[in-house]
């Protein structure tokens, strides 16, 4: 960032991002640009299903635009340094997606579909408006009280357990709740929360907190065999207890994404603190391995892979599992450039429409060119989170930023892979886009704490103090 | 609504998403074409041998550019050349910079070899910048030399941690 200065040309290490300039301006015209882009889409969407501008013109892009500028102004007050794309990119995101949740709350056939299941029809856009308020609310919450996230590195061991618990939490029978067969929801005064969302976060605090301490023996104790250094079997103890608690609530929750996720973190973070190929190596191994064995005998997931391998046949024979291959259709209908915002069919995809597999919608409403573009963005954020990590100039700040744009990036491929059909579907949301409460609350404290984290490692060094040794040397007269 | 207008909203969206993402990218090119890698041997004192190899004739239009804040030929910028931060950077802009385990110094050192206040680096009245030995357990080494006193760092010189190396570049 610093080359945009006169002093560019000092700089050896492409790492040097300490007195760069602030960039809150950049920040707010790309933000009044990310408002008026769901603007548009919102007028779009509205022109094409009732031959008229929505109503809600006005009160939509006022709002968003109330939700980004509080986002902002609360950036340059307590992060005045942080990066300028992250709050831009996750406001469009959100933006788009209440759009298109908005959109498929219109579709008569969902309306039908839901009457028919539920008896009535309640539109998503407005709660996930409510969501996004609130998100926002968490991501104001995390600037202001975290005022260095170094401070998280106290609750290393609190956070290991506070993951494992919220990730228990939808068992206890009482709260749990069981819907359309994975056990990942908690009902709490008449909300339903996805625990996983946030132990995703917390759970990082935890592996980078651990790997901080404990990477030297990762990396360095470990014997050579066939090219690849082999850790010793003690080290190897963290990575299988993830292991087995990612396979157990694979196995209990009948939740693949999460599973994978938490895994595919560790071993990510695990990569990065020991820069040990090995590590991707026994990781992908065991993953696959965990995989097919659950594969093999847990009916749920077994069902997945065989919609995954044929979903056209699939979609014949049995009643159940015609979701990917309705939604390979959309992709392929949508073509290049897409049937344009609320003209396309992709509604008929019918129960999920708007929140697992609301990128279908983008895919045949936008084309390839609407999907790259949203990937490019979701991209960026990532690449912003590593940038993060790079010029974070502690251990812990690091890695957690590796961690936490490390699992955005699992899940934006897992769902994204999982509509398109390239790998299984689970049952994860897409960041931002996707209707869920939880899955906006908790990315938006994500985005949050990476805020956080770059404004550290960006913020200039503190004016000058008056020198200590200085005053030392004055002469005391009586 | 007629077919035209919405082919050309259709058009005209995906145009604007890409327009953004182009803007986005165009904000963090510095990221990608803009930080200028520049080679070490521009230094005026003799580089370490294996930075001789990559030597060259520096542009005599950045031997006058270094000097540009405080006095000319003063360092600034503090680099880590080896241990598990090689490559940060730090701008020296007169601040004191404190190197230890303790998660609330400047440079935070991951390194056994370190304690938690392990030294501190800031310049006296003349700009001169000084290295201080804070009572670290396996010291503080400025070339070969353990340090006892606050010292004057020479140019170019390594500021041994541990296993973290130090330099303060122009």
């Amino acid at each position: 960032m610093s080359s945009t200065t006169n002093t560019s040309t000092q700089h050896t290490s492409t790492i040097g991002a300490i007195g760069a300039p602030s960039r809150r301006n950049t920040e707010l015209a790309l933000l009044v640009f990310a408002v008026a882009i769901p603007v548009f889409a919102y007028a779009n969407v509205g022109l094409a299903i009732n031959g008229e501008v929505p109503s809600g013109l006005l009160a939509y892009g006022l709002g968003l635009g109330l939700l980004a500028g509080v986002g902002h102004l609360v950036v340059r007050k307590f992060a005045a340094y942080a990066d300028p794309l992250l709050l831009p990119l996750a406001t469009l995101l959100n933006g788009l997606g209440l759009v298109v949740i908005w959109r498929l709350d219109q579709s008569e056939r969902l309306q039908q579909l839901a009457e028919r299941s539920y008896g009535v029809f309640s539109p998503s856009a407005p709660n996930q408006l409510m969501y996004s308020a609130i998100g926002l609310a968490l991501f104001v919450a995390v600037l202001v009280f975290l005022k260095d996230h170094r401070i998280l590195q106290r609750y290393t061991y609190i956070s290991m357990v506070a993951a494992i618990v919220l990730l228990l939490l939808p068992l206890v029978p009482g709260i749990g709740a069981n819907v359309f067969g994975a056990k990942i929801w908690i009902n709490i005064a008449g909300f339903s929360i996805q625990p996983g969302e946030f132990a995703k976060i917390i759970i990082a605090i935890f592996f980078s907190g651990y790997l901080m301490v404990k990477r030297d023996a990762l990396a360095l104790a470990s014997r050579r065999f066939m090219g690849l250094y082999l850790p010793r079997g003690r080290d190897l103890g963290p990575i299988i207890t993830i292991w087995a608690v990612s396979l157990l609530i694979l196995i209990f929750e009948n939740d693949l994404g999460t599973s994978l996720l938490f895994f595919g973190m560790f071993v990510i973070m695990l990569y990065v603190a020991t820069e040990r190929t090995s590590w991707i190596v026994i990781g992908l191994l065991m993953s696959a391995g965990g995989a097919v064995g659950v594969a093999s005998f847990a009916g749920h997931v077994q069902a997945r892979v065989d919609a995954w391998l044929d979903p056209f046949g699939c979609y014949k024979e049995l009643g159940a599992c015609e979701q990917i291959g309705q939604s390979i259709m959309s992709f392929g209908s949508g073509g290049v450039m897409g049937t344009g915002l609320g003209q396309g069919n992709s509604d008929l995809i019918g129960f999920a429409a708007n929140s697992d597999f609301i990128f279908s919608t983008f895919g045949e409403e936008l084309g390839l060119a609407g999907v790259m573009a949203v990937l490019l963005m979701y991209g960026l954020i990532i690449e912003r989170g590593i940038r993060t990590a790079l010029a974070a100039r502690d251990p812990f700040g690091k890695l957690f930023a590796v961690g936490l744009s490390g699992a955005f990036a699992l899940q934006i491929f897992v769902v994204a892979g999982g509509v398109m059909g390239l790998i299984p579907l689970t049952g994860m949301t897409m960041p931002f886009l996707a209707a869920g409460g939880s899955s906006v609350i908790a990315n938006w404290a994500l985005i949050g704490i990476l805020l956080r984290i770059s404004d550290t490692a960006r913020r200039p060094a503190p004016a000058p103090a008056s020198n200590p040794d200085a005053e030392m040397t004055q002469v005391v007269r009586p | 609504m007629s077919e035209l207008t919405l082919t050309v909203m259709r058009l005209g969206f995906l145009a604007v998403l890409w327009l953004f993402v182009i803007v986005a990218v165009q904000v963090i090119r510095s990221d990608l074409f803009g930080t200028r890698v520049t080679q070490r041997g521009s230094r005026r004192e003799a580089p370490r041998p294996q930075a001789a190899a990559a030597r060259q004739t520096p542009p005599p239009q950045r031997q006058q550019s270094a000097g540009g804040r405080g006095r000319r030929g003063a360092p600034t910028k503090l680099v880590v050349s080896e241990g598990t931060l090689t490559g940060t950077t730090v701008a020296l802009q007169g601040q004191t910079i404190t190197l230890g385990r303790a998660h609330d110094s400047t440079i935070v050192l991951d390194d056994d070899y370190a304690s938690s206040r392990h030294a501190r680096i800031y310049p006296d009245r003349d700009g001169q910048w000084i290295v201080e030995d804070l009572g670290s357990t396996n010291g503080t080494y400025l070339d070969r030399t353990r340090l006892t006193t606050p010292t004057p760092i020479p140019p170019g010189a390594p500021i041994r941690i541990g296993k973290t190396v130090i330099e303060l570049r122009k």
